[in-house]
Parts: C-alpha cells; sequence; structure tokens
C-alpha cells in the first residue's frame, strides 16, 4: 500500500503508539496515509478507536511475526 | 459535533497511582477531548519540578507483585521503599512504558489543563516555586465550573 509518511513504534506501549499517531497525523494533509509499525498487542483495538473517535479512517491491520502493521488515512 | 470534554482529580502521589490520570488525560487529548486534571492532596507531588521524590511502596499494598514473596514485617526495612521503587522503574523502561515525566510533558504538550488546589499548597506549607510552571491554582468550585460540563469526569 502507498503511503506518506510511516514511524515505527515498536517496544512501546499503550497510550504511546496512540499518542505518536496523533503527532504523526498533525502535520499531514488531508486524504493522505500514515504507515505505522507497533509491537503492543493493545494498539490493534486501541488504534481502531482512536479512528473511530477521531474520523481519520483506519485502512487496514496487518500482523507478522508479532508486529502490527496499521495503514491510517488522515480525515 | 462539540468537543468532549473530561476532568480528572488526581489526589494520589506514588508512582502506580501517578499513571492513570497522566495515561488517561494524554490520550483523552490525543482523541480530541479538552482536558482538567485537578491535583489536590498527595497528588500536587506529581506537579514537582523534581518527579524523583514520587516513589512506591509494597507496604499496605499487597497486590503488588513481587520477585519473591516478601512478609510484611521485612517491607518495613529501610531502603525497601527505594529498592521498590528502583525496580518498578526498570520495568517501566523495559516494558517500553512511558516515564512519568514523560507522559506528563506529552499532557501539557497536548494542552491538558493542570489546576493544583490551593488549599493543598496552604496545608502542607509548600513552597509553590518547587513546582512546574504553567499550571493554575484553584479551588473546589474552580473545577466543578468545569466538571459540571464534562463527559467523563474520573476520581483517581
Amino acid at each position: 500500500m502507498n503511503f506518506d509518511k510511516e514511524f515505527d513504534a515498536s517496544g512501546l506501549s499503550c497510550p504511546l503508539p496512540i499518542l505518536k499517531t496523533k503527532k504523526a497525523l498533525a502535520d499531514m494533509a488531508s486524504g493522505q496515509v500514515l504507515k505505522l509499525v507497533a509491537t503492543d498487542c493493545g494498539a490493534v483495538k486501541d488504534m481502531q478507536a482512536f479512528a473511530d473517535q477521531t474520523g481519520n479512517t483506519l485502512l487496514s491491520t496487518t500482523e507478522a511475526n508479532g508486529a502490527y502493521t496499521f495503514f491510517m488515512k488522515k480525515k | 459535533m462539540a468537543t468532549k470534554k473530561m476532568a480528572i482529580i488526581a489526589s494520589k502521589g506514588t508512582l502506580d497511582m501517578a499513571y492513570p490520570p497522566f495515561i488517561l488525560a494524554s490520550t483523552a487529548a490525543a482523541l480530541g477531548y479538552e482536558v482538567q486534571i485537578f491535583f489536590t492532596f498527595y497528588g500536587l507531588q506529581l506537579l514537582r519540578k523534581d518527579l524523583s521524590s514520587v516513589m512506591i511502596s509494597p507496604l499496605a499494598n499487597p497486590a503488588m507483585p513481587m520477585p519473591v514473596p516478601m512478609p510484611v514485617l521485612v517491607q518495613i526495612l529501610p531502603g525497601m521503599e527505594s529498592m521498590a521503587t528502583m525496580m518498578m522503574k526498570q520495568k517501566i523502561k523495559k516494558h517500553g512504558v512511558a516515564s512519568l515525566q514523560e507522559l506528563r510533558d506529552l499532557c501539557i504538550e497536548a494542552d491538558v489543563k493542570l489546576i493544583a488546589c490551593q488549599m493543598t499548597v496552604d496545608l502542607f506549607e509548600f513552597d509553590k516555586s518547587e513546582f512546574i510552571d504553567g499550571i493554575e491554582w484553584g479551588g473546589a468550585a474552580m473545577f466543578m465550573g468545569f466538571a459540571g460540563e464534562t463527559d467523563v469526569c474520573l476520581f483517581v
């Protein structure tokens, strides 16, 4: 999937992946896509909840070898 | 849609009880909430410039997981509190959990309003210069002014 920005939140626990997602999205333009990698399994539900409550779109969530990759489209 | 609001009363000053207010406040702010935390009694310790005195004690805390079973009479020995705090901080770091300082900075950065209880400062004769800049000093009525309009209101 194409993306405009990415960051790695591997090794970070709740709520840091969410806080860093929020920060990363702040300087992006509407419609741009952020790629985020996290190892905190709680981030799967948290990232969906973040998207639901902020209006950004979680395009996909995939898991491979204990790492979760999220693609979030900015509102 | 109107901005959602959350108010938290932080009344505890130990390392374990410092986390819930700062975690919830920073997360709510990231979700677009307007957030205020009112620090009262021991919670005021969480607004000090120097957070090194924020500790955790195994005493009177039977739910705290210990590496080895430890009788209460051992827990009262000098240095046990420092040791428990050191071990807790190591655990926090190892598991990628934010430090207290980091979480507090994230709250400030996200415009979480931090209010310190004026009565507590007077009661314990604290020196205001020992607290971080940018906080507001206020009382119960000031807190209620905001709390009465919130969607989420918690006492920690």
